[in-house]
């Protein structure tokens, strides 16, 4: 019998509906993976065997009750630490909240829990959400179970700033996990660890007890090891909230089921894009290789091929590097050693020394980076020449994507410019760390429904994916796209056990 | 635009981080290399581009003028590093 720990969300609820195995056993399964890496991968923060537990039994008494079963009833998941979780610490990957136990639960954790699902622990991150490497946490670095096949077992980063999340289904310690995507932080680090990762339509997940980062761009999605698993993940995460003031007031689609609706159909009479203008002078020859695959996967499955072009591509980094440090600035305005998390009083200070030090000694070098830019860019005089700029290419980039739908009806494009690095490769260079980002962030600043789904490994063993980019609210048509890819790419790699 | 060590400062200043001397000087190349690539935001003709306010069409709701929340003062002061008498504690403020 295959271990259960190899099952995905799908296989595990099933596998629980139909009694074959108990919530418990999965859940005591996985909770046994989790411990015996944590050395090894630091994927979590905390890790919450307990709660993973009575969930499970809970899932077990109502199957025997005859109860009806939620949509991810008996799958245990890692929740990312930027989900706010009653009673059970929550800091962003940060000092200034090391202890913070909140007092409330987030939407998209709570609806988690409602469909059945339980927490196997807090899962690591960059620190807020910033960075595309996972080595910004105050918590330590988060090793990629994946290595290079030359034998020389130097660290690789496992993404970010779904880091944990990433490395966590990777290595078999979750069959999936929550992520939140503010330019990338979703489907970079599915690429980089060879699964499968969807950003909804903005506003689709409630933001309501995530901590902030970019407002105007956070969104909380799936991460599994296969599109069905994020679709009926999503489903069940997914939904109007009137506590987010930008929630999509919405019914949720039934994704899960138009998946398999549309299964046998393919993608005839579908048109794929192909911006042109992702097809950057001195390209790493695999990834293009790995998007020429993808095109003829995507033909062999009826799809049309069309050249489009996103004009503004080249700005788009530049823009966000603007427009989400200054949301950042205010929205971590908060953190003042008042009302919760770190407080640093030296002797003798008064109130202002006292937000300055706590500030100080809280925060990270690269959160501190991106709250002096913002801090900037918002400045008197300034405005207007940064954030004001920004956000009318802002526009600029929204239209050249409304202009490319009356051609087609989604995009493919690499999820990232180059396989996994190593840690350390390009952590002294913020900007080398931010080009990263390049393919993933469009389609953030246009709140656009976007995956990345595993296509490849390269000439070193490591894993590629691709993006699928969607129309608003058009999170079936990606989803479709991606199980046309997935189901072509044939990818069944998984990084072999070291730890 | 570049920024020199006083800018810095200042910027450290309205964003309450206290930054040593040290800290000052390694972050003015840092932030000036950030702003240098920025800046070529410039070179794009935004003439009659409004700025962006909404990625998705949404509409702003109002709810019902009423009262939805409170009487949880014990779980707003839950985490507070210092609490006293159901206050925040802060440093004393004024002379």
């Amino acid at each position: 019998m295959t271990a259960l720990t190899e099952l995905g969300v799908a296989a595990l609820r099933d596998g629980v509906a139909a009694g074959t195995f108990s919530a418990v056993e999965v859940a005591e399964a996985f909770n046994a993976n989790v411990a015996a890496a944590q050395d090894a991968l630091n994927a979590f923060i905390v890790a919450t065997p307990e709660a993973a537990l009575a969930a499970a039994r809970q899932v077990d008494a109502d199957r025997a009750a005859g109860k009806p079963l939620g949509k991810m009833a008996g799958v245990p998941i890692g929740m990312k630490d930027l989900f706010a979780t009653k009673g059970v610490q929550t800091t962003a990957a940060s000092h200034i909240l090391e202890g913070f136990r909140p007092e409330y639960e987030s939407t998209v954790s709570q609806k988690l829990w409602d469909a059945g699902a339980g927490m196997l622990g807090k899962l690591n991150l960059d620190q807020f959400a910033m960075g595309s490497s996972n080595e910004t946490s105050y918590f330590g670095n988060v090793i990629s179970p994946w290595r290079r096949n030359d034998g020389s077992n130097a660290p690789l980063a496992p993404g970010g700033s779904s880091g944990g999340s990433s490395a966590a289904i990777a290595a078999r310690l979750c069959p999936a996990a929550t992520g939140t995507d503010t330019g990338g932080s979703i489907r970079q680090p599915a690429a980089f660890t060879g699964i499968a990762g969807i950003k909804p339509t903005y506003g689709r997940c409630s933001r309501w007890g995530i901590v902030a980062f970019a407002s105007s761009l956070d969104q909380a999605g799936p991460m599994a090891r296969s599109v069905r698993d994020c679709a009926i993940m999503l489903e069940a995460m997914a939904g109007f909230d009137p506590k987010d003031a930008t929630s999509l007031d919405l019914p949720v689609p039934e994704w899960e089921a138009g998946l398999a609706a549309g299964l046998d159909a393919g993608l005839a009479g579908k048109r794929v894009g192909i911006p042109r203008e992702y097809r950057m002078d001195g390209m790493d020859p695999e990834v293009a290789k790995s998007w020429d695959d993808g095109i003829a996967w995507l033909k062999d499955a009826g799809a049309e091929i069309v050249d489009i072009s996103l004009p503004h591509t080249k700005y788009a980094l530049p823009t966000y590097y603007i427009i989400a440090p200054a949301e950042a600035s205010s929205n971590l305005a908060r953190y003042d050693g008042v009302r919760y998390g770190l407080r640093d009083l030296p002797d003798g200070a008064n109130l202002q020394d006292m937000y300055a030090a706590t500030r100080a000694a809280g925060f990270g070098a690269e959160v501190k980076r991106r709250i002096m830019i913002g801090t900037y860019v918002l400045s008197a005089g300034y405005y207007d020449a940064y954030y004001t700029q920004a956000q009318k290419v802002r526009t600029l980039i929204a239209r050249d994507f409304a202009a490319a739908w009356r051609h087609c009806d989604v995009i493919l494009a690499p999820t990232t410019p180059t396989a996994a690095f190593g840690l350390g490769e390009k952590s002294d260079d913020p900007l080398a760390m931010y080009l990263n980002d390049v393919f993933s962030v469009p389609a953030s600043l246009a709140g656009l429904p976007a995956m990345s789904v595993p296509a490849g490994l390269t000439a070193q063993g490591l894993p590629l994916g691709l993006q699928v980019i969607g129309q608003p609210f058009d999170e079936l048509g990606v989803l479709t796209t991606g199980l046309a890819i997935e189901q072509r790419a044939g990818f069944t790699a998984s990084p072999a056990k070291w730890w | 635009m570049s920024v020199d060590t006083a800018t810095v400062a200042k910027i450290a200043a309205l964003a309450r981080i206290k930054v040593t001397e040290h800290e000052l000087a390694a972050m003015v190349p840092e932030l000036n290399g950030i702003l240098a690539w920025v800046e070529q935001l410039g070179e794009v003709d935004v003439t009659g581009v409004e700025p962006m306010t909404a990625v998705i069409p949404n509409h702003l709701r109002l709810r019902a003028d009423v009262v939805t929340d409170g009487g949880i003062r014990e779980a707003v002061l839950a985490n507070a590093p210092a609490a006293e008498h159901g206050f925040f504690g802060v440093p004393k403020v004024i002379e």
